[in-house]
């Protein structure tokens, strides 16, 4: 850590709520422009499987049991099952398949 | 009905966003604590910021020492869809809406709270939104203070295993569209690879995971936005 950890929330929470306020307070027409309406369509989906992947590979201490979770949660979510139950999922088959490699390691 | 109702049935509808938060805040208090953030720090984090990712990727920046500026850049990028979401909702309310309620519940725009405000039929009563927040938000601040402190206690197993809850969550945000929409499967296909390369390939081993993520999402969604632009009745979002 290199900074002020205090200074860095605000930074986090500022931008954060601004990103969320500007659009309901002040544009209360369509955005029209077609190539910045599906920019900002895509890059939800692009934001969040760039920190996805490979990075969950990481997370465990098997990348096994990452990669398995990965396929885990994936089909749950295609199913279109509560993000509840795709966490949870995800977290089992982690700690079901590094029991399983610490047994018979 | 009145705000009054409709403040109890937006806080009845936040009951499982309660839950799901709970659960997925403990696994980013987890990231907190790798992060050398305190409990109260990480709880103050949540209570003002309120957004998984960009909390995830904020605590990944702390880590590294990342500067304020790439901060700012990196939480106006994981939230970028934020934008979106919120000129969804301008649409939804009543436009005699008061800027201090517009204000007010621009916080709760987060993936679920959003889902369930513009799924409300007709015109949205802020206070609806109100009574998800109300609920919801709690869970996501004490998720997080208690997923520093058993980051502590729990056995590496454990928080091994609860490691991933936030890429679960990541995951349900972007399958079931990817599901619907042959474009979205695309972009979220090229991004698994491209991070892949990008995180693997010495190349690019100089630069910070915030600005890898920043440069791939503003390439990828780019080229999808000029080779795949979106025709206008499909506006609808999340």
């Amino acid at each position: 850590m290199s900074g002020n950890i205090y200074i860095y929330i605000a930074c986090m929470a500022v931008t954060t709520y601004l990103v969320r306020i500007l659009p309901l307070t002040l544009i209360r027409k369509q955005i029209q422009n077609r190539f910045i309406r599906s920019f900002l369509y895509y890059v939800p989906y692009v934001t969040l499987a760039v920190m996805t992947f490979p990075a969950i590979l990481d997370a465990t201490q098997e990348p096994l049991a990452a990669v398995l979770a990965l396929i885990v949660a994936i089909l749950l979510a295609y199913f279109e099952k509560s993000l509840f139950l795709v966490c949870v999922c995800a977290c089992a088959t982690v700690f079901v398949t590094e029991w399983l490699i610490h047994m018979t390691a | 009905m009145t705000h009054r109702q409709y403040f109890i049935k937006g806080a009845k509808d936040g009951i499982p966003i309660f839950l799901g938060y709970f659960a997925v805040a403990l696994t980013l208090g987890i990231t907190a604590k790798n992060a050398g953030i305190t409990p109260f720090q990480a709880m103050l984090t949540s209570l003002t910021n309120n957004t998984s990712a960009g909390e995830f990727i904020g605590f990944t920046l702390i880590a590294e020492g990342g500067s304020y500026l790439e901060m700012i850049v990196m939480e106006f990028v994981a939230n970028a869809r934020y934008l979106l979401m919120s000129c969804a909702l301008s649409q939804k309310m009543d436009t005699k809406t008061p800027v201090w309620q517009r204000l007010l519940m621009g916080h709760g725009v987060t993936d679920e709270i959003f889902g369930l405000s513009i799924s409300v039929p007709g015109k949205l009563d802020p206070f609806y939104t109100y009574g998800a927040i109300a609920v919801a938000v709690p869970g996501w601040t004490g998720g997080t203070f208690f997923g520093v402190i058993l980051g502590n206690v729990l056995p590496v197993s454990v928080v091994s295993a609860l490691s991933v809850g936030l890429f679960g969550m990541f995951i349900a945000a972007f399958i079931p569209p990817a599901k619907k929409d042959r474009v979205v499967a695309g972009t979220v296909a090229a991004a698994f690879a491209l991070s892949f390369l990008v995180n693997r390939w010495s190349v690019f081993s100089g630069m910070s995971s915030g600005l890898k993520t920043i440069l791939l999402t503003v390439v990828i969604s780019a080229a999808a936005a000029l080779l795949f632009p979106r025709k206008e009745e499909e506006a609808d979002v999340g």
